[in-house]
């Protein structure tokens, strides 16, 4: 390993892509003749959101949407942990739980928005329960798995040690489940913002996703699209947040090539 | 020999329910003691119960019939006077090798600093004391079965149970390796049981070998490895009646006769 670290290959490729994709935003849209109100191009955007910032208090909005995915987030991250970690350590609990548990993953969670609206009104928590109720299910799952798949002759050295069922979980099964805990963590990062928005979609008159129904409403396409990008930067955020937490907290790993997949 | 009895299996049986619900006899009436400080091998077939019986001596499963006794008291769970140790070195990867090797200790709830002082002796003793604050992942396979071994002798057990300890190292580390082991053994008068499949490695290593049959696993033969020198063994290595105790072992195994076993790697023992 040099000092200096290197860049890897094809980060130049990349770059020079993300130069092309805004110059075919800018001057693609008028070369191909499309109008403004179905792709505005960059500079229309970007002067949507001077205006935006000016007078829509986007700022305000974006924050709104930031704590409620952060609350979510977190949330329905700890709830799927707890509940995975238990589900893990107990066998006969999975097999009594889990038909109920996969019957509320398939239902389609975004449909539970209105009625939420209807239980709490137009406030952040029914968007906050959308988040935390899609967040909830790859965290489980993922910690399940990890749980349900430790060496079982690391627990027996535990065992032959004496280690007490508190102990094996402190010392084995909680540590090698995180690498998988994060696994969840990330996919979860990026369903927060989608459950976050359809609530906001729904009912209310705060956050990204309702300036992105009211821009639709008035046929203000840059609107729509400065939401969009502001929300994909929330959840890039959020993302890039778990990962460089992940890279920190399993330092003890071996280095991989896997660490800028997305996944 | 007229010495203490560690560790004594007394009519040993243990059955299991295979992956069709069928009973199956991985032990049957298995009787065997070894004595303090003594170093016995445990050697026959894939699948007869070798590791079954291993498991039994650590407290991991209660026998369908006998008792293992260890220091004179039956075994009724993982107790403090037994170690073991097997072919996967078990280090966690989320801990340094000094943090493994105090796994034992720590989990006794010995305080910090005597825990840290034994496993940085240990280290010592095997050379990895400069690697200490490394993770698992950074040492070579040699290296973290050497840290594997610290961890099972940091908990100062009387009786190490070792299960193919040394199979998945290349034969010029696992030369080492048995050196190792063979002078730490000798030096802090420990007993032990060793599972192998590798003869020289029995008898190199041993004072007595066990040969167990095909399953039900038996005892079928026991042999004393009378030869001088139980702490170096590559020396007895070049001893050629070593050779005479492994053709020996060969007859007993039938193995030139072609067969190969019908079990396989069921029970990975």
């Amino acid at each position: 390993m040099s000092a200096r670290p290197r860049l890897p290959p094809g980060t130049g490729a990349s770059l020079a892509l993300f130069v092309v994709f805004l110059a075919a935003w800018e001057w693609g849209p008028g070369l191909l003749g499309i109008p403004t109100y179905i792709i505005p191009s960059l500079s229309e955007v970007a002067r949507e959101a001077v205006r935006m910032w000016q007078l829509s208090h986007v700022l305000m909005h974006t924050g709104v949407t930031t704590g409620e995915v952060l609350a979510g987030f977190v949330l329905g991250s700890l709830l799927g942990a707890v509940i995975g970690y238990l589900l893990g350590m107990s066998p006969p609990t999975e097999v009594a739980l889990s038909p109920y548990i996969l019957a509320l993953q398939i239902a389609p969670k975004v449909a539970f928005a209105p009625l939420f609206i209807l239980w709490m009104g137009y406030s952040v928590y029914p968007k906050i329960l959308v988040a935390v109720l899609i967040v909830f299910f790859p965290v489980m799952v993922n910690v399940l798995t990890a749980i349900r798949t430790v060496d079982p002759d690391l627990i027996n050295l535990a065992r032959s040690f004496k280690a007490t069922r508190a102990q094996i979980f402190w010392k084995i099964e909680f540590p090698a489940s995180i690498p998988a805990l994060f696994a969840g963590l990330r996919i979860a990062s990026t369903l927060a913002v989608v459950g976050v928005v359809v609530g906001e979609f729904v009912g209310g008159n705060l956050g990204l996703g309702f300036l992105l129904t009211f821009g639709e409403g008035q046929a203000n396409t840059p609107m729509v699209f400065v939401s969009i990008v502001l929300l994909t930067v929330i959840g890039g955020v959020a993302y890039l947040a778990v990962v460089l937490t992940e890279q920190r907290v399993l330092h003890y790993l071996p280095a991989r090539n896997t660490d800028r997949r997305v996944g | 020999m007229a010495r203490a009895t560690r560790l004594e299996y007394r009519n040993v049986t243990m059955r299991f329910a295979d992956a069709a619900g069928r009973g199956v006899t991985a032990v049957a009436g298995v009787s065997l003691a070894v004595g303090d400080a003594e170093v016995v091998a445990l050697i026959g077939p894939s699948g007869c119960g070798k590791s079954t019986l291993l498991n039994i001596g650590a407290g991991l499963y209660a026998p369908s019939k006998g008792t293992a006794f260890v220091d004179g008291e039956p075994v009724e769970g993982p107790n403090a006077h037994v170690a073991f140790m097997l072919q996967k070195d078990l280090l966690l990867p989320w801990r340094t090798v000094v943090e493994n090797v105090m796994l034992g200790a720590e989990i006794h709830g010995q305080p910090r600093p005597q825990r840290r002082q034994r496993a940085q002796e240990l280290l010592d003793g095997f050379g990895l004391a400069e690697f200490a604050a490394r993770f698992p992942h950074q040492l070579s396979g040699g290296m973290r079965q050497r840290a594997a071994l610290a961890r099972t002798l940091a908990v100062d057990p009387s009786v190490l149970l070792l299960d193919e300890p040394f199979s998945a190292v290349d034969a010029q580390t696992r030369m080492v390796l048995q050196g190792d082991l063979a002078r730490t053994l000798t030096r802090a008068g420990k007993t032990a049981l060793l599972i192998t499949h590798d003869l020289t490695e029995a008898v190199t290593l041993a004072d007595r070998v066990f040969v167990m049959s095909a399953r039900p696993g038996r005892i079928v033969e026991e042999m004393t490895i009378d030869l001088p020198q139980r702490n170096d063994p590559l020396a007895r290595r070049r001893d050629p009646r070593v050779n005479d105790y492994v053709a020996r072992l060969m007859d007993r195994l039938h193995i030139g006769e072609g067969a190969l076993e019908p079990h396989g790697a069921e029970c990975g023992a």
